[in-house]
């Protein structure tokens, strides 16, 4: 495990063709060490260590799906079609591109990342050769669940707990997507994003990538906005680029998306809060403002089954 | 100005001194306050009657619709001095 990460930047440094005893200016370092990832750059390429146990033809079939002449706009294309193995990890390579500017997230890309997402949700999953694996959304949800009921007891966990108990199976992971399959990022935020030397954006990290609700990749914005954290003025330009785009999650007509919205931002509402839970009792810290406003927010849900949710404000 | 209902543009258009938006993509009409008493106002010019009683005022520009469970309109934190709060935008950023 420790010498991952000096294999993963021999490899990025290989690709790169620089020799090994490269002391070259471009920049190179750790982009990502986490237990699910580890991410490292060399000059112009990105060498990815995915998850320990990530299953090769799954993921073989998300690389493929990303290396699709279809999806040349839409994701970033890997540098070669297969993973390579390393220290029993399955590694990626790619090209750098510039990640949005966390230090200025006022000039996030709304309307760009709804475009990108339009053209992902209209490409038919039947394009790819390998069949796609379902999207890992409701999965992720599950496990934030999962790891708060695993940590210490937390007097914010049983609101929490009580909006995932009227969530549809589906959403729980407990079952199939019941609807129509489209082609979905799984994962959707504003790290997944990055711009391209030709200047146009494109999705990155297709670990979550496959066929499911597209819904879901519309929902973090979705449920920051209802949560009062994303400006309306925000949502809005999202939305309506998305639906500019042809996008098919929501209603093209103007007409309330939230039916459509509804249980998707619950699950990333109550998977946002449930992380918060866990890292909060890890740290032996409170809740901050905004961790606190999801939580009542998930008080909220409860009290309103999905199936009984009346949309306000027209 | 983007119209509440459909997000097309709105257009300015004058009307004998009333500033009027219409919609460009649905063709709905939307009054600031007092425009629609003004606007009664000049009917009853032409038509020599006296204004009736003035309706209540234009109700406010609606919101997005939201959900039922979302926060209650007018706690955006994003509001405050145009400054998010440092957990928000991490959040942003996150799996």
């Amino acid at each position: 495990m420790t010498a991952l990460l000096p294999a993963l930047t021999a490899q990025a440094r290989l690709r790169a063709r620089h020799s090994d005893d490269c002391a070259c200016s471009d920049p190179h370092g750790v982009l990502a060490d986490r237990p699910d990832a580890t991410v490292v750059r060399h000059a112009q390429v990105v060498a990815k260590a995915h998850a320990p146990g990530t299953p090769e033809p799954t993921l073989t079939a998300r690389l493929a799906a990303a290396a699709h002449p279809d999806l040349a706009d839409t994701l970033l294309a890997p540098l070669s079609p297969r993973p390579d193995r390393l220290h029993d990890r399955l590694v990626t390579l790619w090209p750098h591109g510039t990640p949005v500017d966390r230090d200025d997230p006022d000039a996030a890309p709304w309307e760009a990342v709804a475009a990108l997402l339009a053209r992902l949700h209209r490409t038919p999953p039947t394009r790819f050769q390998a069949a796609l694996p379902p999207m890992r959304g409701p999965e992720k949800a599950a496990r934030a669940v999962a790891r708060m009921r695993a940590a210490a007891p937390h007097p914010a966990a049983s609101p929490v707990e009580r909006a995932w108990a009227v969530l549809p199976p589906w959403a729980r992971d407990e079952a199939p997507y019941p609807g129509p399959a489209h082609l979905c990022h799984g994962d959707l935020h504003l790290g997944q994003l990055v711009r391209a030397p030709e200047g146009r954006w494109l999705l990155i990290d297709i670990d979550d990538l496959g066929t499911g609700n597209p819904a879901w990749d519309l929902a973090r914005p979705a449920a920051w906005y209802a949560c009062g954290l994303l400006l309306p003025e925000e949502w809005t330009s999202f939305l309506n680029a998305y639906r500019a785009a042809g996008g098919p999650a929501v209603p093209a007509d103007g007409a309330d998306p939230w039916p459509a919205l509804d249980v998707p931002a619950r699950a990333l509402t109550v998977q946002t809060a449930a992380l918060a839970i866990a890292k909060a009792v890890a740290g032996e810290r409170a809740l901050d403002e905004v961790e606190e406003t999801l939580v009542d927010a998930c008080r909220r849900m409860a009290a309103v089954p999905p199936d009984l949710a009346p949309t306000c404000a027209k | 100005m983007q119209c509440p209902k459909c997000h097309a543009p709105m257009h300015t258009y004058n009307r004998n001194g009333v500033q009027i938006e219409q919609c460009s993509g649905c063709r709905g009409i939307f009054l600031d306050y007092g425009e629609l008493e003004a606007l009664t106002r000049l009917e009853s010019q032409w038509s020599g009657h006296q204004p009736p009683q003035a309706p209540p005022a234009a109700p406010a520009y609606p919101a997005a619709p939201a959900p039922a469970w979302g926060a209650p309109h007018g706690s955006h934190h994003g509001h405050h001095g145009h400054k998010r709060h440092k957990s928000f935008g991490h959040m942003l950023f996150s799996s």
